[in-house]
């Protein structure tokens, strides 16, 4: 049995206000070493199939389809064996 | 002149359209199911604002999937008029049927107020009641509104008076100072280029009656009948 683990992110340069406010929530800790931080969505979906070359062309479609806003997202993944 | 309100799990302004089509205009009204694959004899459709499908992943993300959604699409590629708000324009960007994205609010806060818009294009099926610069008070209610698309569609949008409302003051006047949840251009409510579907964040359906205090959202629906009466008439 196959699982992907897809990762879903705003795209660089779209302003993440969620990630603006970890990294003052961070810094307001003590943590001064922050360049900057921006929050995404990961998603592990367990497949029915072992055959790890439809998976990626299946989860691609999925991202694709529904996933990821590719006005606004990027996305990737990695299948793995479970 | 048969209006469509398009229900799915999570709606929750269906019931506001619906009155101001039934009660406000007097005109027919009917609800469509997300897993209606026909609409049947429509002549506008309306998709609600409300968490269709909980909002869950992004909003309209599963929403604009659903059956009934492809059924709209090819309504409105044969020149119906379709209107969306709030979750309703969310929908109709994931469906690609508008340009651009509604991100989460620049200051990460549901807003919800009374909000005052200035009227940028009048000359569409949806704004031809009100004057061009015309300032009207909408409330607006959202978490995801902040507009967002990249330059050269914006560029494009501008130019082609794709921009139908902005938030502005009450002189009409647009800064980011009046900006409320961090829009690119403070862009409210947009029309794709045909001219056909429109969508907007505030919500001029709790703006419709007199009982709510504040009647100027009621030019857009207004307009729409005008619209299809007209078009009714040249038909006939």
């Amino acid at each position: 049995m196959l699982k992907a683990i897809v990762t879903v992110m705003l795209k660089k340069g779209i302003f993440d206000p969620q990630g603006r406010a970890v990294h003052n929530g961070l810094e307001s800790i003590g943590f001064e070493n922050i360049k900057g931080v921006r929050v995404g969505k990961r998603l592990e979906i367990e497949l029915t199939t072992d055959d790890k070359e439809s998976a990626e062309a299946e989860v691609h479609k999925m991202c694709d389809k529904m996933l990821a806003n590719p006005v606004v997202e990027s996305y990737s993944f990695e299948i793995q064996e479970v | 002149m048969n209006w469509g309100v398009l229900l799915f799990p999570g709606s929750n302004c269906a019931e506001d359209c619906f009155h101001v089509i039934d009660k406000v205009l007097g005109k027919p009204v009917k609800y469509l199911w997300h897993k209606d694959t026909e609409l049947g004899d429509v002549d506008a459709i309306i998709i609600p604002g409300g968490f269709s499908y909980g909002d869950h992943l992004r909003p309209g993300a599963i929403a604009h999937l659903s059956p009934a959604m492809t059924a709209v699409k090819e309504f409105a590629a044969n020149g119906g008029l379709v209107i969306g708000i709030c979750n309703g324009f969310q929908i109709l960007t994931e469906s690609r049927m508008l340009p651009g994205s509604l991100l989460q609010n620049r200051g990460l806060k549901f807003l919800c107020q009374d909000q005052t818009l200035v009227v940028d294009n009048n000359s569409t099926p949806f704004t031809s009641e009100y004057e061009q610069g015309e300032t009207i008070i909408c409330p607006i209610a959202h978490n995801e509104g902040n507009y967002y698309a990249k330059p050269e569609t914006i560029a494009e949008m501008e130019k082609n008076g794709q921009i139908l409302f902005r938030y502005a003051n009450s002189d009409g006047e647009v800064s980011e100072a009046t900006n409320p949840n961090g829009s690119l251009n403070s862009i409210a409510g947009i029309i794709n280029r045909t001219g056909n579907v429109m969508g907007m964040m505030p919500h001029p359906e709790r703006s419709s009656d007199e009982v709510l205090r504040l009647t100027n959202g009621k030019g857009v629906f207004i307009s729409i009948l005008k619209h299809l009466e007209m078009k009714h008439g040249s038909d006939q």
